[in-house]
Order: C-alpha cells, then sequence, then structure tokens
C-alpha cells in the first residue's frame, strides 16, 4: 500500500492553488492511494539503462523569423477576463498582509 | 420537407458533399436538416453544449452565395460539422467541459477551425465532453452526460462522447475530436462509429485546450472511413502555429480509402489485447473480421508487445503531470471564472477558491497525482519511470512493425457500460483505455470502425488498427477495405441498425412519402 497521508494531499492541493474541503482531502487521500499502488509498477522496468522518452517523435530546434506575428489585441486579450481597467488585468493584492 | 430532412441527415458526408457540388441541395438546406434532428433527439442525447442556429445558417447561406456565384469550392463546402468543445472557436462559447470556462468565447479560433472555414464546411455546435477530456464516459462534464443513442442509458464513451453521439445520432455527419488516451476511438467503437487519432503532429494542435501535450492529438469522426479521410485531409498539414506540427508531406488520405485493399497485407494481432478482461461478444465480432480480412488474402499473424501491461501506468503518471502543469493557466486571471473567498484575500487564494469551485472531482484528482508524481523525492520513482516505460512501449512497436504492416486489436474491453457503473472507482475506468493508451505514448496513428454488434447485449463493438507514425494512410486503406466487406456481409451499414430516436419523425416523413 502507498503511503499517502491527508497531510500530503493538503500539501499538494495547496501546491497545485486548489481549496479542497476536508471531505475532498479524505476521499482523495483514499483514491489517490489506490491509484498509485496501481501505476507504482513502472519502476519494476524502468531501470537504469532504459533512456527516457518526453515527446513520442522528436523534433529539434523549431524556430520561425523573429519578427512580430499575428497578436491579439488588447481589447480581446481582456475580453474573457473576470476584471479589467481597461488596459491591464485587475486582481487583487499578490501579498499577503504577514508577507 | 420533413420527409426531404429524414433522409438528408442520414446521408455520409461524401454523399451529401456530391448533392451540395451538383446543386440537388442547398448548405442552407443542408444545414436546416441537421439542426432540425438536433432540436428532434438532442434533449435525449447531449450530444451539444452549444448551438447556434442563425450563425449556422448565415455561414450556410454564405456557401449558397459563393456557389450560385460561380465559385469552385471544396468539395465538402457546406457540410455540417460539429466540433469537440475543447477546440476554440472565436464565434461560439469554449468550455472544454469545465465550469471554469463557463461562457467563454476565445478570442480566436484553433488552426483546425481555420481549414474547416476556408474549406467551407459549416460548424453547428460544440460536443459535449468530459471536463478537460479527462475521462471515458463524458460522465465527468460539468454539464451532465451524453447519453448513447444506441442505449440512452449508456455511456457514449469518453472524453469525445459527444462528438461520437453527435454523428452517431445523424446530428451531424462529421465532428472533430481529440485523442490524449484513446477519447476518439473508444467513443467510436460504443457508438458504432469511426475515429481516427493521426499521428502525433499531422493535425495542428493550436487552439485545442491542452490535456497532455506530449500525447493529444485531434482527429476525425465520422459514420464512415471515406468521411474521417475527407475531414482528415481537410485538417492535416504542417502548422507554424504549433511547433510540435510534423513537415511532413501528406498522401490523401481518402484516396487511400478508395484504393483500400487487404491482399497481401500482413496484419499482426497484439496477444496482449486478445484475451483475458475482454468481453466475449467483443472479441467473437473482433475475430470474426480478422477471418474476414484473412479470407480476403490479409496475412494475420500474432506479436506480443510485452510492455503494454506497462503502458496504463505509465499514461496514468505522464498525462496526469502535464495536466496539472496545463491547468495551471486557469488562475482567475485572464479568462474564466473568477471566486473571491469570504472576507477577500490574496491572489493566491482567490485563485485557490476559484480553483475549488471551477474544476470537478476527477480534474482535480489529476492535477493532485500530476502534482504528486512531479514532486521532489517522488520525480524520478514516478514521472521518471513512467518516461522510462514509455521508450520501451516505443520499442515494442518499433519491433513489431519490423514484422507487420499493420497490428490490430479490439478497441476497448467491453461494450457501452450503464451510466453511473464506474464513476465510484477511478482505477476501473481507467482500465478503459487500455487498448487506446499505447498509441498515444508511442505517437503512432490509430483507426476504430465498427465491426457489429455483440452477442450479449446488442452493442456495437470497434476493431482498432495501429500502424506505423506517419502511416495514417495505411489505416484508411485497410479501414475502409474491412468496412467494405463488412457491409458487402451484412447487406447494410452498422449505424443503420441504431434504434430510431425520433419515431415520430419518423412516421411523419413516410406518411409524406405515400
Amino acid at each position: 500500500m502507498s503511503e499517502i497521508t491527508q497531510e500530503q494531499v493538503a500539501h499538494l492541493a495547496n501546491l497545485a492553488r486548489i481549496a479542497l474541503t476536508p471531505e475532498e482531502i479524505e476521499s482523495l487521500t483514499s483514491e489517490l492511494g489506490s491509484i498509485v499502488d496501481n501505476v507504482a509498477k513502472v519502476s519494476e522496468v524502468a531501470t537504469a539503462d532504459v533512456p527516457a522518452t518526453s515527446h513520442p517523435i522528436p523534433l529539434q530546434n523549431v524556430y520561425r523569423d523573429d519578427v512580430p506575428g499575428a497578436t491579439l489585441t488588447t481589447e480581446q486579450a481582456l475580453a474573457g477576463a473576470p476584471d479589467h481597467d481597461g488596459s491591464r488585468f485587475r486582481v487583487t493584492a499578490i501579498l499577503g498582509e504577514e508577507q | 420537407m420533413a420527409r426531404h430532412d429524414h433522409e438528408l441527415v442520414r446521408l455520409s458526408a461524401a454523399a451529401l458533399a456530391e448533392k451540395l457540388s451538383s446543386g440537388e441541395i442547398s448548405a442552407v438546406e443542408a444545414t436546416d436538416a441537421h439542426l432540425d434532428r438536433i432540436a428532434a433527439v438532442d434533449e435525449e442525447v447531449h450530444a451539444f453544449l452549444h448551438t447556434a442556429p442563425e450563425l449556422s445558417r448565415r455561414t450556410a447561406a454564405a456557401i449558397d452565395e459563393r456557389r450560385r456565384a460561380g465559385e469552385v469550392l471544396h468539395p465538402l463546402a457546406g457540410v455540417p460539422i460539429a466540433v469537440k468543445d475543447v477546440i476554440v472557436t472565436n464565434d461560439m462559447p469554449t468550455t472544454s467541459g469545465s465550469k471554469i470556462l463557463e461562457g467563454w468565447v476565445p478570442p480566436y479560433d484553433a488552426t483546425v477551425m481555420t481549414k474547416l472555414r476556408a474549406a467551407g464546411l459549416v460548424p453547428i455546435g460544440k460536443t459535449n465532453m468530459d471536463e478537460f477530456a479527462m475521462g471515458s464516459s463524458t460522465e465527468h462534464s460539468a454539464y451532465g452526460p451524453t447519453h448513447n443513442p444506441w442505449d440512452l442509458e449508456r455511456i457514449p464513451g469518453g472524453s469525445g462522447g459527444g462528438s461520437a453521439a453527435a454523428v452517431a445520432s445523424f446530428e451531424a455527419p462529421l465532428a472533430l475530436g481529440s485523442d490524449t488516451g484513446g477519447s476518439i476511438r473508444q467513443p467510436a467503437h460504443v457508438t458504432g462509429t469511426v475515429g481516427v487519432k493521426p499521428t502525433y503532429g499531422g493535425v495542428s494542435r493550436y487552439g485545442a485546450i491542452a490535456l497532455a501535450s506530449s500525447l493529444d492529438q485531434i482527429g476525425p469522426v465520422s459514420r464512415t472511413v471515406l468521411d474521417s479521410a475527407l475531414l482528415h485531409d481537410v485538417i492535416g498539414g504542417h502548422d507554424p502555429r504549433d511547433s510540435t506540427s510534423l513537415t511532413d508531406e501528406w498522401p490523401s488520405m481518402a484516396d487511400a480509402v478508395r484504393r483500400g485493399d487487404v491482399k497481401g497485407l500482413k496484419i499482426g494481432v497484439i496477444k496482449e489485447l486478445d484475451g483475458d478482461g475482454f468481453q466475449a461478444g467483443v472479441l467473437e465480432r473482433f475475430r470474426e473480421a480478422l477471418d474476414l480480412l484473412a479470407a480476403n488474402g490479409a496475412e494475420i499473424v500474432d506479436v506480443s508487445l510485452p510492455s503494454l501491461e506497462y503502458a496504463i501506468a505509465a499514461y496514468y503518471l505522464i498525462m496526469p503531470a502535464e495536466a496539472s502543469s496545463n491547468l495551471a493557466k486557469f488562475d482567475s486571471v485572464r479568462f474564466g471564472l473568477r471566486v473571491n473567498p469570504p472576507g477577500g484575500g490574496t491572489v493566491e487564494d482567490v485563485m485557490a477558491a476559484t480553483r475549488e469551485v471551477g474544476f470537478g472531482a476527477e480534474a482535480k484528482r489529476r492535477i493532485i497525482l500530476g502534482t504528486y508524481a512531479l514532486s521532489a523525492g517522488y520525480y524520478d520513482a514516478y514521472y521518471g519511470s513512467a518516461q522510462k516505460v514509455r521508450t520501451l512501449v516505443q520499442r515494442d512497436f518499433a519491433a513489431a512493425f519490423a514484422g507487420v504492416d499493420v497490428l490490430v486489436s479490439p478497441t476497448a474491453p467491453t461494450t457501452a457500460f450503464k451510466l453511473g457503473a464506474n464513476t465510484g472507482d477511478p482505477m476501473a475506468m481507467y482500465l478503459n483505455d487500455i487498448a487506446t493508451i499505447p498509441a498515444n505514448l508511442a505517437g503512432i496513428p490509430g483507426i476504430s470502425l465498427p465491426v457489429g454488434l455483440a452477442r450479449e447485449d446488442g452493442l456495437p463493438v470497434g476493431i482498432q488498427f495501429l500502424a506505423p507514425a506517419r502511416e495514417d494512410a495505411r489505416l484508411y486503406g485497410v479501414g475502409g477495405a474491412l468496412e467494405r466487406m463488412l457491409e458487402q456481409k451484412w447487406g447494410h451499414t452498422l449505424i443503420s441498425q441504431a434504434p430510431d430516436l425520433a419515431p415520430g419523425e419518423m412516421n411523419a416523413a413516410q406518411e409524406g412519402a405515400v
């Protein structure tokens, strides 16, 4: 069995910026434990001599000419924003008081 | 009018295209017929998240205008198409099945949309899907599940259940899907339709909301192999906006279907996907199809891919790891939902509150799993090992394709299961993808097409062919040939056996015909 704990899930949720409820943390802890037990078998065959593959069909150095392409207008870029001031996205405070 | 409409929606895209170019019908008529069909059956099927009838009619009218003016148009001009909601459209909302994007109208079109519009196809709506394409049943859609047109109490597959159900219920002759671990092919299997996952990089992913960037691929969904090929020819090819897009010159997939012949073709049956865990009726239809291929000159041999037993495990580490990174963009700042926590808070608090409300259970599960797989101390054991398994799977395929032209398996272990049957057990849900995931890990193309109905439940069964990377045309050749053999044997198409979802409509049509 995997060693996943509720504290660990709460920590992961914090890293992933999801404000989980205690009930979600509880159910995710057991679900993740079961999933991790099932996927941990990858280490059985992943020996040191096997190289890792990150990309199915590797391409190297995909560049384009360094010239401006078609871009969104400010209006288009802001059109879907929850809040903006006409030229910039508006958010709440970046730093908390203790920071 | 009703009689006419009833026939129109049952035509293949190729047949509809002929009537459009000959002037027998107009694009507006074709569009109206499909919009009427959607109005008649989609309350039950729920394949669509959004339609825009006036917009679609205007698009169709503009095609008719150009045709009347004598312009030479693409053969598919005027044919309606449904679009999976993972693909961004600048004139319809795009949600990827998530509450976090409810109502969002993207400021740009995906490249596949640009290509469809240039060819004159008529987008008629956005189709339902598991949230961010995470699922095998559409039950993880934030907007409620899609129902399988063969049995409304059953799943239409996923994540692209909406696109498959739309073509299976004659709401559209064509649809776009996306396939990260089987999301085009498994829905095709359970709905008696055709779906193709192209070679990784063969179709641009610019404007596809990414689930797992090293696995995702956009592809065609249809009722016939030729229709998928015609659509593939429209959407395929290099796109400078997608740095993973291949620069290859591609042959015509439609020509490959028309020329399709299995005589002398060497077909490898994947031993690991032909027995344990597969429903008897699925295996029965699968083996009948192999017999038919052999009777028509194909050479059938057994092939082993020993690393396949590790493929699902590797997939469920790589996919969540990439998903957790890709979904970080839903931060409540630039687009989508924003939820302010009680009493306010910092931008991080707002982000966490937004993602708590905006993401469903499966999205949260995979983000947390991916965050775990990538975290310090676990990275090598999980993500690193999974990437090594990916190498082993690729080596297995390379060895197999040294001896055979294509590989074959059932597309999924079972026919469509009941809605709700697997929602409480994530691992059971994940095992549905056992036959489809390996192709995504290796980047190779795959096709699923129907081979009959399972004896025990009368539900569709699909066969999957896989080919080496860049050999998509080979799949269309064997797929087109097998489809012709099966339909000759049956004397009809498989989809013609699907229950009529709007018998009232049919009666009206028959009365009209008398």
